[in-house]
């Protein structure tokens, strides 16, 4: 089998090697994909899922600036454009962001850290059935309201942070919320499942040799953001739990007749929703710090700093809930403090800023798509960040709380920061997974419409808010001042919407007709990049062996005594570990077997969903198909 | 970083510790936030019901002193579960763990009695704010008493069918966990919801 080949780069070599193995496994079949347990199938999933997911929740907004796009519009009626906000937000939080964020954990996570697997490969599936079917539980709500067709819809119309009482009975009659709240509450069980198999998955199953602090960066905004999941999810699960008590069953958690209070809600959410910001933009954070250093050829500046400002963010998170509620009447002593706290959180992540540009600094930098999205990442979200830090001044955010500049100011760091980070992932690591570049000229096209649009979007909004225009109003009068950028910002959502157009395209033709990547088209740093693309089933022939952080690149690279790098010798130590002996068909690795019982007891969830709204008698039903589904799962003859 | 396996276990681990058991660990921090925060809300909502029936009219603190002993003892006989089926003693395992799964039985039957009773005397989840978070909490602690219950009998069926060696003590060591847990929850919520009874 291919051994060194004289003369020749070991990018190269390692392509060779890819030719005598097979390009991947190929995969088989529909069914394959019902039954999988493999991390890189289920990401795929997770990733195709949420992107369908995008384009739902990019409709939904273009509604909304349709009807704003002139005053006095009658294109929605008020309980339609109520519906549409809503559906938007909660679907680009729990349907999009996140699950585009655990996308990536699942395809990179093994690759970067050294594994077969995940942890948990079955935990994993159940995650990827339990999010996919609570999201369509969800979108269900649409068609519950009377006629769809006429216009009748019965999706949730309170928004997405549900303020109760607004969602009590007395308030949102109809089945809207119900579907809301049961339908996060099974998105939140997948967001567990998910977190939890992360964290064991980077702790336990790195590499020989990869300790913590030569993790690659996502890998450690991974985990982060994983335990952010696994501890914020179960107060909104409460939170959640009870708004359905309310609802369902006549409890008074917040009913005022009763004593009960709103800021019990407000409360419960905001400390699970402001550790949830870090969940949307922590695993952006993660992917920019990989594609910054790899197109600026240098090591990420101050490793240890970002990973530290990583870590900080994840605990001060916890700590800054409440400038959600200034207006609320807290007094002056708590809004002082969380003031404070929400300007101290400023500082880890300016941390970040400046080592992202401190890496570009003196970088050889080779501006591809990717690196477009890593640097627009950068700018928008500087700007977003700013905008936040005027919220932590109190008596600024009594003047633009619940005004169209906090629309503009969590779309800046939520579009300009986790979707520019996502796309730019796309681009990156597309060509790892399908053995395809995603055409570099097009996906400039696709950046350029992309961050103009976007621009064109959310500073007009910025203009708005300050001219005092408030959130989450159907229409608006003629003499406001407030046509043109209303207007504006209707233009923009519609080149959003084109490049996102542009992007589809790209994906399809790439897919046909893109350039070959090969194992490593970037020469980048990280160890998925040392193995075939797509990878094989079983990941790497032989488990690599850790020497320091970005070990691919030293593989690749020794420096001249400038600190530049220099490529190592062909034939030198480099691709041991892929160097195709007689393991290189991957036969004989133990890798866990395919099964449905995830996919079975993910089904009982949303049909006991359907029973509490509808008819008590299908609850039994969806426990049994659980239990089933987790005996069977349980005493299933697999090991993992 | 040492990479031996301890002797329980067939994986090595990045960590040392198995996979499953920091699964367990990690679930069992998730429910900490989970009951933590029933509880703050029941904190939260404590002395501020419109109308009656009040915690003090109702509360029977000897009775639940009486059946937070019995899921304490339930902790006890799960321990010598553990040490019988380490020692590869399977048939006194079988006997603590189904010893467990009784006291945990008659807990939840005390916690049946206890609820009826309430209702008996004008208290649903309907009545005021004492009402709701009282039942959604020790319901909810209740539930998770319950599951336990059935796991330690599946696993009781399963040895009965020989399926359970002594290789396989950890499965045990990790059902012990959350069963010493979800005492723990019971401990705190005794504590602040039962003895600081308030009005």
């Amino acid at each position: 089998m291919a051994r060194a080949i004289p003369g020749r780069s070991p990018v190269t070599m390692a392509d060779a090697l890819r030719q005598a193995r097979g390009a991947g496994e190929p995969y088989r079949g529909i069914w394959s994909w019902f039954s999988t347990v493999d991390h890189k199938k289920i990401g795929i999933m997770y990733g195709v899922a949420a992107f369908l997911f995008f384009l739902l929740g990019g409709v939904e907004a273009l509604l909304v600036r349709i009807q704003l796009a002139a005053p006095n519009q009658d294109f929605l009626s008020p309980d339609q454009y109520n519906a549409m906000f809503t559906m938007h937000g909660t679907t680009m939080i729990f349907l999009v962001v996140m699950p585009l964020g655990v996308a990536f954990m699942n395809l990179l996570i093994p690759l970067m850290i050294g594994a077969r697997d995940v942890a948990f490969p079955r935990l994993n599936a159940f995650s990827f059935w339990v999010f996919l079917l609570g999201g369509l539980f969800l979108n269900v709500s649409f068609f519950t309201g009377g006629n769809f067709f006429k216009g009748e819809l019965g999706a949730p119309n309170t928004g997405w942070y549900g303020y109760a009482p607004l969602t009590e009975n007395a308030f949102s009659p109809g089945n809207g919320v119900d579907f809301w709240m049961l339908g996060v509450q099974i998105l939140g069980i997948a967001s567990l499942a998910g977190g939890f198999n992360f964290i064991v998955t980077i702790l336990n199953l790195r590499a020989p040799g990869m300790s913590l602090f030569r993790m690659p960066v996502f890998i450690w905004m991974s985990l982060v953001t994983s335990f952010l999941l696994i501890f914020a999810m179960p107060v909104l699960a409460v939170a959640m739990f009870q708004l359905m008590f309310d609802r369902l069953f006549g409890a008074n958690f917040f009913n005022a007749a009763a004593g009960g209070t709103p800021l019990l809600w407000q409360h419960m959410f905001w400390i699970f929703g402001h550790p949830e910001v870090y969940i949307l933009i922590l695993p952006a954070m993660g992917i920019i710090s990989e594609i910054l250093p790899t197109f600026s050829r240098k090591p990420l500046f101050g490793y240890p700093f970002v990973v530290f400002s990583g870590i900080a963010i994840g605990f001060m998170s916890w700590g800054v809930w409440a400038h959600h509620m200034f207006t609320t009447g807290l007094g002056a002593a708590a809004n002082s403090a969380f003031g404070v706290s929400t300007i101290l959180i400023s500082v880890p992540t300016g941390v970040k800023i400046f080592n992202w540009l401190a890496t570009m600094w003196g970088g050889k930098l080779r501006l591809t798509t990717p690196m477009y999205f890593a640097i627009g990442f950068i700018a928008m979200f500087t700007i977003g960040g700013l905008t936040g830090v005027t919220h932590s001044a109190v008596p600024s955010d009594y003047q633009q709380n619940d005004t169209y500049y906090v629309v503009a100011h969590f779309h800046q760091v939520l579009f300009g920061g986790a979707i520019f980070g996502i796309f730019g992932g796309i681009y990156y690591w597309f060509p790892k997974f399908t053995g395809k570049m995603l055409h570099d000229g097009w996906g400039k096209v696709n950046f350029w419409m992309m961050l103009i649009g976007f621009n064109l979007t959310f500073q007009p909004m910025m203009v708005l808010g300050i001219l005092g225009m408030p959130r989450r109003i159907q229409t608006y009068p003629d003499n406001l001042g407030w046509n043109f950028w209303n207007a504006l910002a209707t233009v923009g959502a519609f080149v959003i919407a084109a490049s996102v157009l542009v992007f589809i395209y790209n994906v399809i033709i790439s897919l046909r007709n893109g350039a070959e990547a090969g194992n490593d088209p970037w020469d980048a740093r990280t160890l998925e990049w040392s193995i075939p693309s797509p990878p094989p089933e079983h990941n790497f022939d032989e488990i690599p062996v850790v020497h320091s952080v970005d070990d691919f690149w030293h593989r690749k690279y020794v420096e001249d005594p400038k600190g530049r790098p220099v490529p190592v010798p062909a034939g030198a130590a480099v691709a041991t570990h892929q160097d195709g002996r007689d393991g290189g068909h991957g036969h004989g690795i133990h890798m866990p077997s395919p099964s449905y019982f995830p996919l079975i007891s993910a089904v009982g969830l949303p049909t006991i969903a359907f029973g509490l709204i509808y008819s008590y008698a299908l609850i039994p039903v969806g426990v049994i198909i659980l239990a089933v589904g987790l005996y069977g799962w349980v005493l299933e003859p697999v090991s993992e | 970083m040492a990479y031996a396996a301890p002797h329980t276990q067939p994986l090595e681990t990045s960590t040392g510790v198995d996979n499953r058991k920091l699964l367990m660990w990690l679930f069992l921090g998730s429910e900490a936030l989970f009951f933590g925060s029933l509880i703050s809300a029941y904190l939260l909502y404590r002395n501020r019901n419109l109308t009656g029936p009040f915690p003090r009219e109702l509360y029977d603190i000897p009775f639940t002193s009486v059946s937070s002993f019995i899921l304490l003892m339930s902790s006890v006989s799960m321990v010598l579960a553990l040490a019988a089926i380490q020692r590869g003693d399977i048939r006194r395992m079988r006997i603590w763990l189904v010893c467990t799964a009784l006291l945990g039985i008659l807990f939840l039957s005390g916690q049946a009695y206890e609820f009826t009773g309430f209702y008996d005397r004008g208290l649903s989840l309907r009545t005021n704010l004492f009402g709701s978070t009282f039942f959604v909490l020790t319901g909810f602690h209740g539930a998770h008493v319950s599951i336990g219950v059935i796991i330690l009998l599946s696993v009781w069926v399963r040895s009965l069918q020989g399926k359970i060696k002594q290789s396989d003590s950890l499965t045990i060591e990790l059902i012990g966990l959350y069963w010493h847990f979800v005492d723990i929850v019971w401990i705190v919520i005794f504590t602040l919801v039962y003895l600081l009874t308030g009005r």
